[in-house]
Order: C-alpha cells, then sequence, then structure tokens
C-alpha cells in the first residue's frame, strides 16, 4: 500500500510523517506518531473514546482519515497539562473521582474542553449534551458531568 | 484495512472516479469510514471532492440549497435554516453533527438518516453531477451508483417556524438511535383544518418513506384526537419496518401510531 506525506500541528508543535493511504487518524497518532491519548473502542462512532479537536471543533478520529487533516491543527488529551501541570480540566476529573478505568477519560475531557472554549460558563444541559456522544461504563456520567462544571468555575475564577 | 483515497477539486472528476465498482464516495466518514472499519471488503477506494459549492448554503428568495458536504453542526449554525434545526440536531451526537453531511445523510440505511425524514416531508429535490430529481425518487434509487453520479445538493423551500413537526424516538436520551422517526409537513386552512400533508417516515423500511394513506386520511381533518382516528389508524399502510438490536419490526408498527398521534396533537 502506498505511504503518503501528512503534515499537521499536533499539540502546537509541527509534525510531518509519512503514513499509509487511507489510513485514519486515530491509528495515524497511535501508531506513527506515538500520541496514544486518543483510544481505539468501537471504531464506529459510537463511543467517543477516540475524540480529539481538529481546528477547533471535535472530531472522531476513528472516522477520520489522516490525510484530510493535512495543514489542521490537532489537540489531544496529551497536550493540555503544560510543564507538569494539569489543565484544570483533568484536575477536576482526578479529583472528583471522575475517571474509573480511565478508557473514555481523553475522549471525555476533549468534548468538555471543546463545550468550555466556546462555552465558558455552561449550565448541567449544556455539559450533558457536550459529552452525549461519550460513553462511560463506569462513573455513571454523574462526576464527570460535575467535573465539567467545577472547571468551568475555576477557569471563571482564574479570569475574574 | 488502508485505502487509496483520490482527491478532486472539481465535482465531475470525482464524479467520474467513482464509477468503477468498489470506490466510494468519502464525505464526513460516518459511514463509509464506519463500514470500511466494520469489515465492509467491498469497498476499495475512496473520492472526495474539495470543491467549495459542496460546503456552501445559499438562502435565495426562500428557497434554500445546501452543499452536499455541509455538515449537520453547519445547519444548526445557520439562521436561516431554522426549520430545520430540530432535524439536524436529532442527528447523532455534537461529535457526529461535526462530521456527519448532508449528503452522506441520504444514504444512511435505517435506522440512520434522521435529517433524511425531514427533507422528504419536505419535499426537497436532490442535485447531483448528473442532474436533479425530487428526493422520492432519487431515494428509491440511491442504490445505483453509475446512473446518478455524486450529489452536489439538495434544495428545498425553506420551511417556516410550525410548518415541520418532527419527532425521533430512541430509548437512549438524550442521544439515541432511532426506534421511529416521523417528520410532517401541514399546512392548515383558516379554520384549521388540513389542507395540505407530507408525511415521512424513518425505520419503518429500509430507507425513509411516506405515509400516503396517512396523508390523505388527514386531509380536511382538525388536528384532534376524534379528527385525525383515521389517519392514525391508516399510518402504518405500507410501511416494512426494520428489526436491530434497538426494537423488532413487530415493536415499530406497535409504537409508530402511539408517536404519531403524539406528534399530531403534541
Amino acid at each position: 500500500m502506498a505511504r503518503v506525506p501528512v503534515q499537521f500541528t499536533l499539540n502546537g508543535q509541527e509534525r510531518a510523517e509519512f503514513v499509509e493511504s487511507g489510513v485514519t487518524l486515530l491509528h495515524a497518532l497511535r501508531d506513527t506518531m506515538g500520541d496514544t491519548s486518543p483510544k481505539g473502542g468501537c471504531q464506529q462512532g459510537a463511543c467517543g473514546a477516540c475524540s480529539v479537536i481538529v481546528d477547533g471543533e471535535l472530531r472522531l478520529s476513528c472516522l477520520t482519515l489522516a490525510e484530510t487533516c493535512e495543514g489542521a491543527s490537532i489537540e489531544t488529551a496529551a497536550g493540555l497539562a503544560s510543564e507538569g501541570v494539569l489543565h484544570p480540566l483533568q484536575r477536576a476529573i482526578v479529583d472528583g473521582f471522575a475517571a474509573q478505568c480511565g478508557f473514555c477519560t481523553p475522549g471525555m475531557i476533549m468534548a468538555a474542553k471543546t463545550l468550555l472554549d466556546h462555552t465558558p460558563n455552561p449550565t448541567r444541559e449544556d455539559v450533558i449534551e457536550a459529552i452525549s456522544g461519550n460513553i462511560c461504563r463506569c462513573t455513571g456520567y454523574e462526576p464527570i458531568i460535575q467535573a465539567v462544571l467545577k472547571a468551568a468555575r475555576s477557569n471563571s475564577q482564574k479570569a475574574g | 484495512m488502508s485505502l487509496a483515497v483520490q482527491t478532486y477539486s472539481s465535482v465531475r472528476d470525482a464524479s467520474d472516479a467513482l464509477k468503477p465498482d468498489g470506490i466510494c464516495y468519502l464525505g464526513g466518514g460516518t459511514l463509509v469510514v464506519r463500514a470500511v472499519n466494520e469489515g465492509d471488503v467491498s469497498i476499495t477506494g475512496y473520492v472526495r471532492s474539495t470543491a467549495p459549492t459542496l460546503q456552501t448554503i445559499d438562502i435565495t428568495e426562500g428557497r434554500a440549497t445546501i452543499g452536499a458536504s455541509v455538515t449537520m453542526a453547519a445547519v444548526l449554525g445557520n439562521a436561516g435554516l431554522a426549520g430545520l434545526h430540530p432535524v439536524a440536531k436529532a442527528v447523532g451526537g455534537p461529535t457526529v453533527r461535526n462530521m456527519a453531511t448532508v449528503g452522506g445523510n441520504l444514504f444512511a440505511p435505517a435506522p440512520y438518516g434522521d435529517f433524511t425524514v425531514g427533507l422528504l416531508a419536505l419535499e426537497a429535490t436532490v442535485h447531483g453531477a448528473d442532474g436533479e430529481s425530487p428526493i422520492e425518487d432519487f431515494l428509491a434509487g440511491r442504490d445505483d451508483r453509475r446512473k446518478r453520479g455524486i450529489v452536489t445538493a439538495v434544495s428545498l423551500d425553506v420551511p417556516s417556524a410550525g410548518v415541520l413537526r418532527f419527532l425521533k424516538v430512541s430509548r437512549v436520551k438524550p442521544r439515541g438511535v432511532s426506534v421511529v422517526t416521523i417528520a410532517a409537513a401541514l399546512a392548515l386552512d383558516d379554520a384549521n383544518k388540513v389542507k395540505s400533508a407530507r408525511i415521512a417516515l424513518g425505520c419503518m423500511a429500509d430507507r425513509p418513506i411516506r405515509a400516503q394513506a396517512a396523508e390523505q386520511a388527514l386531509i380536511g381533518c382538525k388536528l384532534e384526537k376524534d379528527d385525525i382516528r383515521n389517519a392514525v389508524a391508516v399510518i402504518g399502510e405500507g410501511t416494512n419496518p426494520i428489526t436491530d438490536p434497538v426494537a423488532s419490526a413487530w415493536y415499530r408498527s406497535e409504537v409508530l401510531p402511539v408517536h404519531f398521534s403524539r406528534l399530531l396533537l403534541g
């Protein structure tokens, strides 16, 4: 199978790699670029574990072809912590025991980050809607909803 | 499995490249890449087009033309298409809506394709590289790729608020797969009686279909319990519902009249 060049920004860093033609962004990130934060769950677009942000929009990396991301800016959960300090969403998830097995967590965090990027002060309904494409089989969702709301409050306190 | 991707700036070139067996058009990826991930070996390659017209929404003199690559999120972001927002919002979760396209939805097999149910009730026209056709004709022949070429847009009269009644019934809240989807475009006269009705159903066949018996039975009726009784009784006429892990064909048949009645009276 032919290999094709792809070039995009991954968590603020320029990356240029050769990938197999037609490979998904999920596999390009995990197998070629060493970013294993997006998880391969259902591979059907149903679980949300592979969610990443592409040019500011949440996307399912298991259904996105790497070649269609040429020139894009891609954010994954691996790029959120800065100089050893967790992102407020990550901190809130840890503090609120909102991760159990942790498999859904990176996708859940990226879905929540997209929400907070666009809606800094979300309602509970906004949070439920934002994570409605992400499945968690451990927590029953409530700790996750509370963690996202807490991170939003923490962000607004900092901004204030 | 990895497959070759052919990208064309021209719609015509993309349409021509789609002719060989096994080559599929790549829109948002929510259907085709999903099928490949599932192990569908009949798909041997992707074709896509970056033509800007495919991503355009144009509203002129009450007529909307929506490019085939326009996503559900883009429909939701367009205030001129407010009448379609409840329909677009019924498609998947937010991530799927960022990817799923209007063109792709036309090909979504049941239980998917909720947006197309709305388009069918609103009497949309499907535009392709090789001409245009009423959505009903398009749906009947949508499997014949060689004849139709790629879909470039859909057009429809912009629905005024309240014209389209839309209901997607699912078991998982807030976003689940459809048990049954119903769209009804109703026009009432001065006496509040139905003067025209166009009703479309999802999951009641392998693709969205019209409920023509119920449409006829509704003419001249007020939207009141006693008046709509005949229409409710025939809503299942001509249907052949799907059976899937969400619901059996029997269950879908049983609940359709209940939800249709609620949609009309709600």
